[in-house]
């Protein structure tokens, strides 16, 4: 193939939004935060999220998110397209604020965990999940 | 609707007034999280549950809202207290409006 000037053009089209994507998703996830916590300051105590650190199927990542005392734990995959993932909203009979589940991850990125707790402040944790989809575990 | 919904629930069958059980719930569903495309390119489109909740004698244990990054076959794991004989209530909401129940009782002795 002979290299146009054109498809030079496009190629670096091309690099630049493959460049811009990941903090456009990152700018979801930021607001979706917003929209949960609304702008109030997150501490980082008193969470655990437990995730793996290598996925090989992102497909099912099983993920655990515990905080004593939270009323609710909002999960977001910071990656993804859509990047809710789920709400644990916790009743009087659950005995821990805890859950497990499985969650798809469309690529390496943070799962983050926001709790908010019964006296309304809010508490993150955050991990990276490597995905490497059909490899041989490396 | 999805075919073959099915919920699997594991409750123990008895516990001490007060006790912290372990409860696994799982539901056959494809949980189509509408970012697919079919063969000839079309999207398939969004087809999960939404919202799964567990009650004990009317009282809220868990209410669980999903989005399409849950896993086909939703599965939760999730702690409750037993203060009495009585029974669980499990309901998971499809996007399509269908209702999937099921219940476990457990006796305190």
């Amino acid at each position: 193939m002979k290299l146009t000037r054109r498809h030079t053009l496009m190629m670096a089209f091309g690099s630049a939004v493959a460049a811009i994507m990941p903090f456009k998703a990152f700018a979801a996830v930021e607001d979706e935060i917003q929209a949960f916590t609304g702008g109030a300051e997150m501490g980082s105590e008193g969470i655990t999220l437990i995730a793996p650190e290598i996925a090989e199927n992102g497909n099912t990542v099983p993920i655990e998110v515990n905080a004593p005392g939270a009323e609710a734990i909002i999960v977001f995959a910071a990656g993804n397209p859509t990047p809710a993932v789920a709400t644990f909203n916790f009743g009087p009979l659950a005995a821990d604020q805890f859950a497990s589940t499985r969650i798809r991850l469309a690529g390496t990125q943070d799962v983050v965990a926001i709790a908010r707790m019964s006296d309304g402040s809010f508490v993150q944790a955050r991990q990276e999940v490597k995905v490497t989809i059909g490899g041989c575990g490396g | 609707m999805a075919d073959n919904v099915k919920p699997r629930v594991r409750v123990p069958r008895d516990a001490t007034a007060g006790e912290e059980i372990t409860i696994k719930t799982l539901i056959s569903h494809p949980m189509e999280s509408g970012q697919r495309k079919d063969g000839d390119g079309n999207v398939i489109p969004r087809s999960i549950i939404n919202r799964f909740t567990c009650t004990f004698n009317g009282e809220t244990v868990i209410d669980v809202t999903l989005e399409p990054a849950i896993s086909t076959n939703p599965y939760f794991e999730f702690q409750a207290i037993v203060p009495e004989t009585g029974t669980f209530e499990f309901t998971w909401y499809d996007d399509d409006g269908a209702v999937y129940t099921d219940s476990k009782e457990i006796t305190v002795g």
